[in-house]
């Protein structure tokens, strides 16, 4: 076992799979000389060279398409989007094209095509530069979604979706890029569409993935002390969802809650839930909770950014609540509106000018 | 160096005699402007070493001379809208240094109340529009303001500032077709400074000159050395006075450089000591003031007032940032719908 940062895993998996296929190649925005903006692709274009290892001008639509036209005709490309965010300029080619082509000639195409993409909030970049968009990609027909929480996952992972025949977005997280974790020597591979048991426990189920399972183990230590085991379960791929495993979870504990960073509405754990519900619902002693960002494009200002994102602290008192103790934990749905916050605000303001000005008089 | 600036004729031969008639005042507002901007870009630089600026901070320090000489060739209800590398631009437009570096200490006082940070500073009050950290992504607004404009049949222009890198984005090629199409207002000013993150444009568009990219959409075009004020005023002039009259869009690429980073945290690996010198002897900041000093409108003494003036500025900025409180937790809430 070797010790090594989670993108240093993913530069593995890439250098692997293309050293084992020569129709592997690597194509994105800063990717070759640049060597990534992540670094994820260090050294690549010196081991495999300029026509496998290709630097691109910002053209996330016509990127993504290359590498769909040429997946169409039996190359095998990794496509880094330099964040999710920038995929968004992709989405036609995503979505109307990669997830369609199979389906729509009758089997005569496939696409076997990754498109990395890191993802996530935590370092104070903005609105247009935080967002987890796993969820756009789980509702299409035809795409994979594969979240890596660990750089043992992460390597094994990548290298079950480079050989995977169809569309695979790969989601990353940019926090987790210097995770440190155990690596083996040896060639693995992780199988997408199976989901990862963490950790055991039988007092409630945490189903997480990505950045959220780092958190939620360490939740789930600090819950041990109260003597409440959870069992944490890592999804590993979104789409399809391995809900087997998260049944026979359930079964055994009768209690679940969903961590995710990305927003409540028609997020992740919407999907979850609801296919929860219809294998398990009989199982249940408690409401599911679903711990989010909150419903807010994400701020910039560091505290603001914080109690948007979901934490270890959220994440326990959330376990508290499907416990049926007191429960701490509460997110907001309906944002209002500016327009009727500033009356309220008005009002409070007014019911407290008013002992004031009593007291002058 | 990869391509000297272009010296590009403007390709109509519509130009105005008296152009380069400023009055002396304005010359000195414009070099105090830039002397604002380096010094506050500085500054910001700093304060982002000592971690008082989080995410991603993309300094302007070198491309002054192409917000100032555009901006100020404005009146006050044009609008203005940037990319992410827009402090300066915000500055330029009037937007106030403290509030601005509120907002990079991310503080509620902000000029968006500590929600945008530095690649979102909007100034609505001066009609400057944002602050957009999506490559390309300003361009279409761009021609919609152009187009609420002629909706409106007010004599409005639009500036909209982008990289050169954006100009490989699609949304480049739809808003220029767009504006030619409906002749809208606007002058697009792509700041070429040569590299859009690692990447030289000679490496990301088959047109070197980003100049020749927008003539297919049969509108005017020019190149202009980005690194000369006076310069820069004359092609603004000239672009916002047709832009005006003839309600139609105008192209400029702006040659510039930027001497630092793409960002504070780019090792900058991709450009050569020698490149990075050769194009700092051509700054504009010093430049402006020796043209100042040798056609007599100014003295050393002066432009030492102004320095100590700036200075000023900037420290009572820095000062109002670090006093300035944070938002509160409730305002997380507020501005997500109107
Ligand atoms: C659509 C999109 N793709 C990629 C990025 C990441 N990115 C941020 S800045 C940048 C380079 C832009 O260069 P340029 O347009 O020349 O502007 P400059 O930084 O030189 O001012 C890239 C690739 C982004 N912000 N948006
Ligand atoms: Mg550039």
């Amino acid at each position: 076992m070797a010790v090594m940062m989670y993108r240093q895993a993913l530069n593995l998996a890439l250098r692997e799979e293309m050293r084992r296929d020569p129709n592997v190649c690597v194509i994105g925005e800063e990717v070759a000389e640049y060597e990534g903006a992540y670094r994820v692709t260090e050294g690549l274009l010196q081991e495999f060279g300029e026509k496998r290892v290709v630097d691109t001008p910002i053209s996330e639509e016509g990127i993504a398409g290359t590498g769909i036209g040429a997946a169409m005709v039996g190359l095998r490309p990794v496509v880094e989007m330099m964040t999710v965010n920038f995929a968004l300029l992709a989405m036609d080619q995503i979505v109307n094209h990669a997830a369609k082509l199979r389906y729509m000639s009758g089997g005569q195409i496939k696409v076997p095509l990754v498109i990395r993409a890191p993802q996530g909030a935590g370092m104070q970049l903005g609105a247009q530069h935080s967002q987890n968009l796993e969820s756009w990609f789980m509702h299409v027909p035809g795409l994979k979604v594969v979240a890596a929480a660990t750089p043992y996952d992460a390597k094994g992972l990548l290298k079950s979706a480079i050989r995977d025949d169809n569309p695979v977005i790969f989601l990353e997280h940019e926090l987790l890029y210097t995770m440190k974790g155990e690596v083996p020597e040896e060639e693995y591979t992780v199988p997408l569409e199976k989901a990862d048991i963490k950790r055991e426990g039988k007092s409630v189920t945490i189903i997480t993935y990505l950045r959220m399972v780092a958190v939620s183990l360490a939740a789930a230590n600090a819950l041990a002390s109260e003597g409440i085991e959870a069992e944490v379960i890592d999804l590993r791929t979104l789409r399809p969802m391995d809900i087997d495993t998260l049944t026979e979870s359930v079964r055994k504990t009768h209690r679940a809650i969903v961590v995710e960073e990305d927003w409540p509405t028609c997020g992740a754990g919407a999907e979850i839930m609801a296919r929860l519900q219809e294998t398990a619902f009989d199982y249940f002693d408690a409401p599911i909770i679903r711990v989010t960002s909150e419903d807010v494009p994400m701020p910039y200002s560091k505290n603001l950014e914080r109690s948007a994102l979901p934490d270890e602290q959220k994440v326990i008192d959330a376990v508290h609540c499907v416990l049926g103790h007191e429960c701490r934990y509460s997110r907001r749905y309906e944002i209002e509106p500016d327009s009727e916050r500033e009356v309220e605000e008005e009002e409070e303001e007014e019911v407290e000018q008013e002992p004031r000005l009593k007291a002058e008089e | 160096m990869p391509h000297a600036p272009c010296p590009m004729t403007l390709l109509t031969a519509d130009s105005f005699p008296g152009d380069n008639l400023m009055e002396k005042d304005e010359l000195i507002e414009m070099y105090r402007q830039m002397v604002l901007i380096r010094k506050f870009e500085d500054r910001a630089g700093e304060m982002y070493k000592v971690g008082k600026i989080g995410g991603f901070l993309h300094l302007y320090i070198g491309q002054e001379a192409v917000a100032v000489g555009f901006i100020s060739a404005l009146r006050p209800d044009d609008y203005v809208i940037g990319a992410y590398r827009e402090h300066g631009q915000a500055l330029a437009r009037g937007a106030e240094p403290r509030r601005v570096m509120a907002e990079l200490f991310g503080k509620r006082t902000g000029i968006s109340r500590g929600k945008g940070g530095s690649m979102h500073m909007f100034d609505v009050e001066h009609n400057f529009m944002g602050g957009h950290g999506i490559v390309g992504g300003g361009m279409p607004l761009a021609a919609g303001m152009g187009f609420a404009v002629n909706y409106r049949e007010t004599d409005q222009v639009v500036l909209c500032f982008f990289g050169d890198g954006a100009v490989n984005e699609g949304a480049f090629h739809e808003s220029l077709n767009l504006a030619s199409l409906w002749r809208l207002p606007v002058i697009y000013v792509c700041e070429n400074n040569l590299y859009g993150m690692g990447t030289a444009v000679t490496r990301a568009s088959a047109i070197p000159q980003l100049f020749r990219r927008a003539m297919c959409y049969d509108m005017e075009v020019e190149s202009v050395d980005g690194m000369d004020l006076l310069t820069v005023r004359e092609a603004a002039d000239r672009a916002v006075r047709m832009a005006r009259r003839d309600r139609e869009p105008r192209f400029i690429e702006a040659v510039t450089y930027r001497f630092r980073g793409h960002s504070v945290a780019d090792p900058g690996a991709y450009r050569t000591k020698e490149e990075i010198q050769e194009w700092e002897r051509r700054d504009p900041v010093p430049k402006m003031r020796d043209y100042l000093l040798d056609e007599g409108m100014l003295t050393q003494q002066v432009l030492d007032e102004i320095d100590k003036e700036i200075s000023r500025i900037v420290d009572d900025a820095v000062k109002f940032a670090e006093e300035s409180p944070e938002p509160d937790h409730e305002e997380l809430f507020e501005n997500v719908y109107a």
